[in-house]
């Protein structure tokens, strides 16, 4: 009984969240032109779908992560595991990738403007470079955290470097690999919106949340934004649920 | 004797010599390790036992000196290790089963000979659990078992085990040394096992190496003759006592000595 209760409390919270949105909405103490009520933004964000304007922002902005994040894991995971496997090297360049992985992706943006100009390159590049220097340093850390012992193991059993690399080291690293790639796409999603925002496009769920502010279409803003955090709450979800089933061994 | 014959010399060591950071832990080492015997290593802590059964298992690099089985280089050897942490050891991503074939894969057998191997080695150990499950999915003693099944699956010649039961309870770790006894019984296998436990380094041993603080030398070979299978009785015995008293003494003389 007292189980299953448990189990609603997380809706509990969000029926919370949308209650206190309708009341204040109600209340009127912020002009409903800024803040309309919840089910106006629902039923903006039903007729967006619907009628398919949402659809396909949402799918472009899908697209776009989705791309840059593929490229980031073709470059990330095998330049990782390059800089994992040798300290020396890893040594070396720590420190610029460390740099760059901190500084804010959307900085470099004027940069690769002049070097991909206004389009659908500079937003997936942007994109990939940030989430392939977040893959990159997860998996390089996976590949030089390997346990030694379990190196050892194989290499008594007759395995060679290249044998232990593949049959030990690999799945070593596949934990602290994943955790790069849910932060990857999730830093992916991020600057693909903020590219559609300000980086001349004409879809996306970036460039609609915007569009709506400027003509002052609120129910449609905020249906946008519940577009976006669902998508990125999806990501995060499926991100985590492959790994349970790819990564069961993590952390025994 | 013909040089085959159990008790003779299979591994031999010679002119061996390691530092670490300059301070010599070995320093023209020579020691013989007899064939078909159990020969377990106790010393001071730190005095580098498993640093020698590293060195000999090709773990560590050796500064100087020469290991030979039977005349054979270790390339040439096949040797199986048991590590202290099996949870550290096994591959956690593999089955149980497929832990303990692993050795068999890496040498190229095919799945025929690998399963025919892996149901022999079942069958000799008579463990009752699942070996479809994950090394996580089972309790440490059964997890150490797991370890030694894969560390014999390839037939080795000389088996280590570094401090292999001292991650387990008390309870497990008599039946695990019954195990091992049997399996000793079952395989004849050279083995060498590094013990910080006086009490089982002389209960399974024939030979019990006492080694001194660094820079390491033999402090002295002690023999236990007592036949087998020994059980909770032979603890008992005047036979084991005094062996055990005597390497108490052994041990006392080179922790006090002044280094
Ligand atoms: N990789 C290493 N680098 C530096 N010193 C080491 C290393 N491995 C072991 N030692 C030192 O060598 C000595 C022997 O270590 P070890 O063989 O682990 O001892 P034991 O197994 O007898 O307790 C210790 O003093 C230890 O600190
Ligand atoms: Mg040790």
């Amino acid at each position: 009984m007292h189980h299953r209760l448990d189990a609603l409390l997380p809706l509990a919270g969000a029926i919370l969240f949308v209650m206190l949105w309708w009341l204040l909405a109600l209340s009127g103490v912020i002009d409903p032109v800024l803040m309309p009520a919840p089910q106006d933004a629902a039923v903006a964000l039903w007729k967006g779908f619907a009628d398919g304007t949402l659809t396909h922002d949402f799918w472009q902005t899908v697209w776009r992560t989705v791309l840059s994040f593929v490229i980031a894991t073709a470059i990330g995971v095998p330049l990782g595991i390059a800089l994992g496997s040798s300290s020396r090297v890893y040594a070396a360049v720590e420190f610029v990738i460390d740099f760059f992985r901190s500084t804010p992706a959307s900085a470099l943006f004027p940069m690769f403007l002049v070097i991909f100009g206004v389009g659908e390159k500079t937003k997936i590049a942007v994109a990939a470079f940030g989430a392939a220097l977040v893959i990159l340093f997860n998996v390089a850390y996976g590949v030089m955290n390997a346990k030694k012992t379990r190196q050892a193991a194989a290499h008594v059993m007759g395995a060679g470097r290249l044998r232990i690399m593949v049959d030990v080291t690999l799945w070593e690293s596949l934990p602290q690999t994943f955790v790069g790639m849910r932060s990857g796409i999730s830093l992916a999603l991020v600057i693909v919106i903020v590219a559609e925002m300000f980086i001349g496009s004409t879809d996306g769920l970036g460039q609609r949340v915007i569009n709506a502010q400027m003509v002052f279409d609120m129910p449609l803003m905020y249906a946008a934004i519940f577009a976006a955090g669902a998508l990125g709450y999806g990501l995060n979800l499926l991100f985590l649920v492959i790994e349970r089933r790819f990564v069961h061994w993590g952390g025994k | 004797m013909t040089s085959h014959s159990p008790g003779s010399p299979h591994i031999t060591i010679r002119g061996l010599t390691k530092a670490f950071a300059g301070v010599p832990l070995y320093d023209g080492f020579n020691l013989d390790f007899a064939r078909g015997r159990i020969t377990s290593i106790f010393g001071p802590n730190g005095c580098g036992k498993s640093t020698l059964i590293n060195m000999i298992a090709g773990l560590m690099p050796m500064d100087g000196g020469q290991v030979l089985f039977d005349g054979k280089t270790l390339r040439e050897t096949v040797i199986g290790y048991v590590f202290q942490n099996y949870r550290d050891a096994l591959f956690p991503w593999k089955r149980a089963i497929d832990n303990i074939a692993y050795p068999l894969v890496r040498a190229g057998m095919d799945r025929a000979a690998i399963d025919a191997r892996v149901d022999e080695l079942v069958t000799s150990f008579d463990i009752g659990f699942d070996l479809k499950r994950y090394p996580y999915e089972l309790s440490g003693g059964q997890q150490q078992l797991v370890s030694i099944m894969r560390a014999l699956a390839p037939r080795p010649e000389v088996l280590f085990l570094d401090e292999p039961f001292s991650a387990l309870d008390y309870e497990m770790t008599l039946s695990m040394r019954d195990k091992l006894q049997e399996v000793f019984h079952a395989t004849g296998v050279t083995m060498i096992l590094v013990s910080h436990d006086l009490e089982e380094a002389v209960y399974l041993a024939d030979h019990v190496l006492m080694l001194t603080r660094r820079p390491t030398r033999i402090a002295e070979v002690i023999d236990f003759g007592a036949p087998r299978p020994r059980t909770s009785a032979t603890l008992s015995e005047p036979g084991f006592v005094r062996a055990k008293a005597h390497a108490l003494d052994v041990f006392q003389r080179e922790v006090r000595r002044a280094p």
